[in-house]
């Protein structure tokens, strides 16, 4: 029983941090979002809790859930939100602004390979398929990398066969042309929205 | 009417022709019903056929009319003749639509129809028009008794319509609750904010009135009277008393929050835990500006429980939701926010009520960043300069406290409803209560209480409608509401006063039978001064004189014959509806034999929702037996124990009683009529033993008017039951 | 048929030897015979998919997009941003709509683009290229080109996320979109009722959680065989991958007996005008499509 139970200062921090965070006082407890979820056998707090949670002051419990990290982004909730929140993209922007933080699980999978699929991307402009793949394969080391690799041997040889997965792309691989302008765009975007929520580089 | 010259008219459209022979009915309504005229159309409802009618009241001297075709429930505004008695035999619903198609029921189906031709021809000889009650009252004021928001705005209501209005107000000045609160919950778009109350232009408004009088620190010492001609005597705190004269009474007595000193665990009592009342005084005193506890200090935390000592299961505290405390307590949280943003603002809740617009209202509050929070208070206490409130968090699923500056607890509305009639005198709850009306009434010095205290209204699907003919309760004395839905009560109240002083200066009934004209009339030298009329009529109708005669104040009547139900020796009846108008459609049919299988049912269908029913079950074609035949009355609790033994004396099989649910959810529109029909079945069976009967050949059923399919069944079932159980042995003695 | 111009914005997925290379070489085949031009967006970039924001975060993720929309407006001005990928619509889209909504929004977006000498000037109309067909071209002109009708084969119409949800198709529900059951029997093919047709079937977690994204995935397709369809059609990459290339995993660790092929949509409509196999891309099926092969050859 902290001071701050049930105090605005989580909310205010959370409206003024991250995405679509002022939505978050609107949400009326209805659960719908919760039933909606394909994912909801599995995370450890539903929309409608974390939102709650925030009201209540929880901010290690909500920064730390694994909630966020569980959204495969079909915006089931968003469609059924009888208050029309934006539940896909609060969830998106707490995630993203417990990541920043450093406060996100350690070594959750869908963290982990969200960042990776970022940094891909942002590398050359354009998703590199076959890095990401085998990036996200090895992200435990090359032994668990290889078991991986071995074990989706048969898809990646299926993708191959039907000409939908190139082995050569791991030497280079399609690509934005203005590379250094996309990189530009990249890091100014970066800069003005670190500043805007407080967040150092 | 000096001279009654009958007329039978036989319609054979829609298919009734093709399926039952009109021939044979001419000649039943001619010999066995004796009409003066008979006369066949194939469109009776179309202009024609209805001018045709007319032609032979205006030009024949018909004074009576048979019509054979449609049940009364249909077409009744092309077979309106007002000064005509009029009677339906029902071939369309009743026979045609009912009984199963195919040669071989011919002749049932054809029996049927003759039967129906019969009772009705037996029926009309027997009816006269109501000529109405001649000892109508005229007067025309409405009286309201409380001057809060529902009270004056009933009273302006009847007045801006033209009719004279008394305010009567206990306290010392005009608007009650409403004018000790800071701003009200909003009733225009955007339903956004907070609003003002509008009391101060409301009394402005009242006091201006030319035709409006008011009587403060007044209560009303006696009344006694009826619609049109209510004399209520009133007294004021410095002892003088007025006699006012009205027409009909509203009763808007309001409401006393409940006491928040019985919610100690709450913190009931304690100091900075207040009411709704007592926010709201602390934000008159604050003017708009930071809101200061008692002790001075300017509130930065608060948090409002709600349903505070409401939907109480246990028994100790009001079972009841009063509906209007979460947009109550949105709206006083504004109050805080609006003042200062950052005044941490916790609303627990358990369902968050907010019906109407009050959904725009709760975002609004959730924009202004309000915490609203499922869970259930268990208790408030002090903690350092402030107070705890633990509750259970219902979302996290966990005990949570909160800490606050002060703490709002939303009791309800307990209802300023005068004493409840039906307790026993001794019971020490009533003595406590002081009457509001002091209704000089055989049953009692107010209006009866429905449920929970609030006083008797709404019965079925009629608001403002109570036991008390011309008395018509609103706001939150008949259930709990706020100032939007008072005020819409008040309107609503205001225009049934008004049709009742119409209807009472025209001798006619007031609502369920609004406009009928006619009323009981008493042979009072049969009168065996039972009481039973006076008792059992549900409306309080009846008093007793000094030698304990009953008095009937026929426009506190609603005419549902209860009382000639009652009647042992038969002396009360009415023009078009009485003991012999449904005795002699029992008495006249054609009865077959005890070994004809041809068995004879009487259904007593209560007008208002089991014939329509029945009506209906034809219109769905819901095949059921022709061995019935069905009488409307006006209410079960007008039937008569001398039909059910006329019935069995004439030899028929066995007697359906069809009526409405009654009990604590009862749907008769006459309230207790159900019921009380209900009782008296029950001491059948003495009668039925006399005359050697078994038990199953009276049967009482509750049917809703949408009982259509079931209607059908309960009379297939009882039809076979009485074909097992053997034919009546009573045939050819009646 | 009147011609018609677009602005084609691919995505990843359709590049060459990519996982969805052979939706854009239906779709491309569809779009001839519907005298649809379809003029790459020159250098665009990644939209950034969903999963992109745990790193990417909000102004990131709106810039890169709204580098195509500068890029469309300035190489391609006046014509429609189409894309065949539901997450690049979806992304682009919401793109589109934030900018639209905040000034704010837009004049950091155009602060970011200045520093690779672009600007986005608000002009850009994103589109579906399901919405090309049934609003611009309609279901009934549709039918005109069909030459080879799928006559027997039955489907299930598997419309998935993400061009269902949170925009949609104009005019369908949430719960229960028609429009993939019209293309499928504009292509003279049955849709039979399928009760998984707007289930997720895990996204981008198929690949960060596999269990859990393969158990949706299992629904998925056991409920396509329940009504006794041949094959899955659906509009949108991820669909299309995850339920085709999953479904030997599955069998291999659940037991299943899985072969359904999945397709999309402009296959069938290819195949429908005349296409060969090839050019309709049912060489790209990892589980191959052999009726419709039939059909095309």
């Amino acid at each position: 029983m902290t001071e701050a139970a049930y105090r605005n200062d989580f909310l205010k921090e959370v409206e003024a941090h991250v995405e679509a965070g002022h939505e978050v006082k609107r949400c009326m407890q209805c659960g719908v979002c919760a039933g909606s979820c394909p994912f909801g056998p599995y995370w450890q707090h539903s929309p409608q809790k974390i939102f709650m949670m925030i009201r209540a002051g929880k901010r290690e419990a909500v920064l730390s859930s694994d909630a966020m990290w569980m959204c495969t982004s079909c915006y089931n909730c968003i469609a059924r939100c009888p208050r029309k929140l934006p539940i896909t993209h609060i969830m998106h922007g707490l995630a993203n602004y417990a990541h920043r933080l450093g406060l996100a699980p350690k070594g959750q999978p869908t963290r982990d390979f969200a960042v990776m699929f970022w940094q891909n991307l942002a590398r050359r402009g354009r998703v590199n398929e076959l890095k990401l793949t085998l990036g996200h394969y090895f992200k435990d080391g090359i032994g668990a990398g290889i078991k991986q690799g071995l074990a989706m041997k048969a898809v990646g040889l299926g993708l191959y066969k039907a000409k939908r997965l190139n082995p050569l792309e791991i030497f280079g691989g399609h690509k934005v042309a203005d590379l250094s302008g996309f990189h530009a765009i990249v890091a100014k975007a970066r800069e003005i929205e670190d500043r805007k929520r407080g967040l150092a580089s | 009417m000096s001279e009654m010259k009958t007329a039978a008219y036989i319609c054979t459209g829609c298919g009734i022709g093709d399926k039952i022979d009109a021939g044979t009915l001419e000649k039943i309504a001619a010999k066995e019903g004796k009409m003066a005229l008979v006369k066949r159309h194939e469109f009776l409802c179309g202009a024609a056929g209805v001018q045709m009618i007319r032609d032979d009241i205006d030009q024949e001297g018909v004074t009576h009319v048979m019509l054979a075709g449609c049940s009364r429930r249909a077409k009744s505004e092309a077979f309106d003749f007002p000064a005509t008695a009029t009677t339906r035999a029902n071939l369309r619903e009743g026979v045609l639509w009912v009984v199963a198609e195919g040669g071989e029921h011919d002749e049932i189906r054809q029996e049927m129809a003759d039967d129906y031709v019969r009772m009705a021809c037996a029926e009309l000889k027997k009816m006269k028009v109501p000529a109405g009650n001649p000892a109508t009252a005229n007067n025309k004021r409405i009286l309201v008794v409380g001057g809060g928001f529902s009270g004056m705005t009933a009273a302006l209501a009847a007045a801006d319509a033209g009719y004279q209005a008394v305010i009567v107000e206990k306290s010392g000045q005009l608007g009650g609750w409403a004018a000790r609160t800071w701003k009200r919950v909003p009733a225009a778009m955007p339903y956004a904010e907070p609003q003002e109350t509008g009391v101060a232009e409301l009394i402005d408004r009242i006091v201006s009135h030319p035709k409006i009088s008011v009587h403060l620190n007044a209560t009303v010492a006696e009344t006694r009277g009826a619609p049109g001609r209510f004399a209520v005597d009133v007294a004021t705190e410095s002892g003088a008393a007025h006699s006012e004269e009205v027409g009909a009474i509203i009763q808007a007595s309001g409401f006393t929050p409940y006491d928040i000193a019985r919610l100690p665990e709450l913190g009931g009592g304690a100091p900075n835990v207040v009411d709704h009342a007592g926010l709201e005084a602390l934000a008159i005193a604050a003017d708009g500006g930071a809101i200061k506890r008692s002790d001075g200090a300017e509130v930065k935390s608060v948090v409002f429980v709600q349903c505070a000592g409401q939907r109480d299961d246990s028994g100790a505290h009001l079972p009841y939701c009063s509906g209007h405390c979460c947009a109550t307590s949105i709206k006083q949280a504004m109050y805080f926010k609006n003042a200062n943003p950052d005044v941490d603002t916790v609303v627990i809740y358990q369902d968050l009520r907010v019906p109407g617009m009050g959904e725009d209202f709760y975002r609004s509050a959730q924009n202004k960043g309000v915490i609203f929070t499922k869970g259930k208070a268990t208790a408030v206490k002090a903690a350092g300069n402030g107070l705890r409130v633990d509750f259970r968090d219902l979302i996290l699923d966990e005990d949570a406290a909160v800490e606050a500056d002060l703490v709002v607890l939303a009791t309800g509305q307990v209802a300023n409803s005068g004493v409840d009639i039906e307790l026993p005198d001794e019971d020490p709850a009533k003595a406590q209560k002081v009457s509001i009306l002091n209704l000089a009434y055989r049953q009692g010095k107010d209006l009866p209480i429905l449920k929970h205290g609030f006083n008797d209204s709404h019965f079925i699907c009629f608001p403002y409608e109570t036991r008390r003919t011309g008395i018509y309760a609103s706001g939150p004395v008949r259930r709990p509401m706020d100032m939007q839905q008072a005020g819409e009560d008040a309107v609503g109240a205001a225009l049934k006063a008004i049709q009742a002083v119409e209807n009472a200066s025209l001798g006619r009934a007031a609502h369920p039978r609004s406009g009928d004209l006619s009323f009981p009339n008493v042979r009072l030298e049969g009168c065996t001064q039972c009481k039973r009329c006076t008792v059992e009529c549900p409306f309080g109708a009846i008093d007793e004189d000094e030698k304990r005669f009953p008095v009937f104040n026929e426009s506190r009547c609603r005419r549902c014959g209860t009382c000639m139900g009652a009647c042992p020796v038969r002396v009360i009846s009415f023009e078009n509806y009485n003991v012999d108008t449904v005795g002699s459609q029992i008495k006249c049919l054609d009865m077959p034999d005890e070994f004809s299988e041809k068995p004879r049912i009487l259904i007593l269908a209560c007008e208002n929702d089991a014939y329509p029913a029945l009506d209906m079950a034809g219109l769905q074609r819901h095949v059921y037996s022709a061995f019935v035949r069905a009488i409307p009355v006006r209410c079960l609790g007008s039937v008569n124990m001398v039909w059910i033994t006329d019935a069995l004396n004439s030899g028929w099989d066995g007697i359906m009683l069809m009526g409405c649910k009654k009990g604590d959810d009862y749907q008769c529109h006459f309230v207790k009529g159900s019921e009380m029909a209900h009782y008296r079945m029950s001491k059948v069976d003495d009668t039925l033993q006399q005359l050697g009967l078994e038990n199953e050949r009276v049967v009482t059923h509750e049917v809703a008017i949408t009982d259509n399919a079931r209607c059908a069944r309960l009379i297939n079932d009882y039809v076979a039951q009485i074909m097992a159980i053997g034919l009546s042995p009573m045939k050819g003695f009646g | 048929m009147a011609k018609k111009n677009i602005a084609f914005y691919p995505g990843c997925s359709s590049q060459r030897k990519s996982s969805a290379a052979n939706y854009l070489t239906s779709a491309r085949a569809m779009c001839e015979k519907l005298d649809i031009t379809m003029n790459e967006i020159p250098d665009w970039n990644c939209c950034g998919a969903s999963v992109g924001y745990a790193e990417g975060g909000e102004l990131p993720r709106l810039a890169i997009t709204a580098r195509n929309f500068a890029l469309a407006e300035q190489h391609l001005p006046g014509q429609d941003m189409v894309s065949t990928c539901a997450a690049c619509w979806l992304a682009t889209r919401e793109t589109q709509e934030r900018l639209a909504a905040s000034p704010q929004l837009m004049q950091e977006t155009n602060e970011a683009l200045a520093a690779a000498n672009l600007v986005y000037q608000g002009q850009v109309k994103v589109r579906h290229m399901v919405e090309v067909l049934i609003e611009d071209i309609g279901y009934e002109a549709l039918k005109t080109p069909v030459v080879k009708p799928l006559q027997g084969i039955k489907f299930a119409g598997y419309v998935g996320c993400q061009t269902n949800r949170p925009f949609g198709i104009a005019g369908e529900s949430f719960e229960n979109p028609l429009y993939l059951d019209k293309l499928i029997e504009i292509a003279g093919g049955e849709a039979v009722p399928y009760d998984q047709k707007v289930t997720c079937c895990g996204g981008a977690l198929a690949f960060s959680e596999p269990d859990k994204a393969q158990r949706q995935i299992r629904q998925i397709v056991e409920s396509a065989y329940d009504p006794g369809a041949a094959m899955i059609v659906t509009p949108c990459p991820l669909c299309q991958a995850n339920g085709e290339v999953y479904q030997s995993e599955i069998n291999k660790k659940q037991n299943t007996r899985f072969n359904m092929p999945v397709l999309y949509y402009a296959q069938l409509l290819a195949v429908a005008y005349g296409a060969t196999a090839a050019e309709a891309g049912l060489d790209g099926q990892v589980i191959r499509a052999a009726r419709l092969e039939n059909i095309a050859a």
